[in-house]
């Protein structure tokens, strides 16, 4: 399932993006709406690159995952605010609407979903690991009413709190697609009237959500590094092909 | 080490690998010279910034590829990686 590129993809270049919104999504999440200079698309899954320049030359350098659809000619970055670093706190506090960010991409061949491609699909989430899924969430509701019933998916998400939960208000619309199935579980001071789950994600609670391994299901797994060893083990554990589970680790986030 | 600073996997090292390679190779199949573990470009550790890189092997944490940017040039150490495979 590499991805498809027929002839090798142009040279990556950085471009200056403007910003045109900033939303925030929870209290240490904001979504940045980028306009992209000659942006040709992108797949549900990939990242972009972002470079910032301090005026005595000193560069930092991140990856952020794209949450837009390949669908939206605008490209949505989620970034959650890392308290003392050096990128986030810059990306979610300081820049505004007009602002040029040096960005290059997409990037990425791996970590990519399209709904061309038919059968059950398992989205697995920690935290800000939700934003390249909700990229794959958002393509496939854009999708024609027959291929969204050929990949039907589950989506299962750990969020630290429940308002740390990003795109919760998304995700109540996406539940009323039969082929969507929507799971979170809150590990810390859940609700007392909260009705999902409340641990961390363990073998009890894949067994029970994600899809049984002879579906043939495709799992894509995105959160905090131990997260997704965690949850890639167990898939295979019980029963899924290593090859058809993609993982991608984040560093730190809340789950 | 800073919070973001800590370990990301090589579906981060695309972009830099992308000076490098024609095309995406975070889905090529690598395997590890020090331990023979098979793994996809995206399934090793990274390590490092914009000045450079090492990507680890997740099972015995050799470094399999490392990729260092000067002003003029690009270095790039791929002793550690016994084979690599990318589908076309």
């Amino acid at each position: 399932m590499a991805t498809r590129e027929a002839i090798a993809p142009p040279r990556l270049e950085w471009r200056v993006a403007r910003v045109v919104d900033v939303r925030d999504e929870t209290r240490r999440a904001r979504t940045l709406v980028l306009e992209v200079p000659q942006w040709r698309g992108h797949q549900a899954g990939q990242h972009v690159d972002v470079r910032l320049v301090a005026e005595d030359g000193y560069q930092a350098q991140r990856s952020y995952s794209i949450a837009s659809a390949p669908e939206n000619p605008m490209v949505e970055l989620t970034i959650e605010r890392i308290d003392d670093a050096e990128v986030s706190p810059y990306l979610c506090d300081v820049l505004r609407p007009g602002d040029g960010l040096e960005v290059r991409g997409p990037i990425g061949g791996y970590f990519v979903w399209s709904t061309n491609l038919s059968g059950a699909v398992l989205l697995v989430a920690g935290g800000s690991g939700i934003v390249p899924l909700m990229s794959m969430l958002r393509h496939r509701a854009a999708a024609k009413a027959d291929q969204r019933a050929r990949t039907p998916v589950r989506l299962l998400y750990s969020a630290r709190t429940i308002d740390d939960v990003i795109y919760r208000n998304e995700f109540a619309e996406l539940g009323h697609d039969p082929d969507v199935r929507v799971g979170l579980t809150i590990t810390r001071n859940p609700p007392s009237d909260w009705i999902g789950y409340r641990r961390r994600i363990d073998r009890a609670m894949l067994e029970e959500f994600a899809w049984p391994a002879s579906d043939a299901a495709v799992a894509f797994v995105c959160g905090p590094t131990p997260l997704v060893e965690s949850v890639a083990s167990l898939l295979v554990d019980l029963g899924y092909d290593a090859s058809a589970v993609r993982t991608e680790r984040f560093g730190p986030t809340g789950s | 080490m800073q919070a973001e600073e800590m370990r990301l996997d090589g579906n981060s090292a695309g972009g830099a690998l992308r000076e490098l390679f024609a095309r995406d190779v975070t889905a090529a199949r690598t395997t590890c010279r020090e331990c023979g573990a098979t793994a996809p470009i995206a399934g090793l550790l990274l390590y490092g910034g914009t000045m450079g890189l090492v990507l680890r092997c997740s099972r015995c944490e050799a470094a399999v590829i490392r990729l260092v940017r000067t002003p003029r040039a690009l270095h790039l150490d791929a002793s550690g990686l016994s084979f690599m495979t990318i589908e076309v």
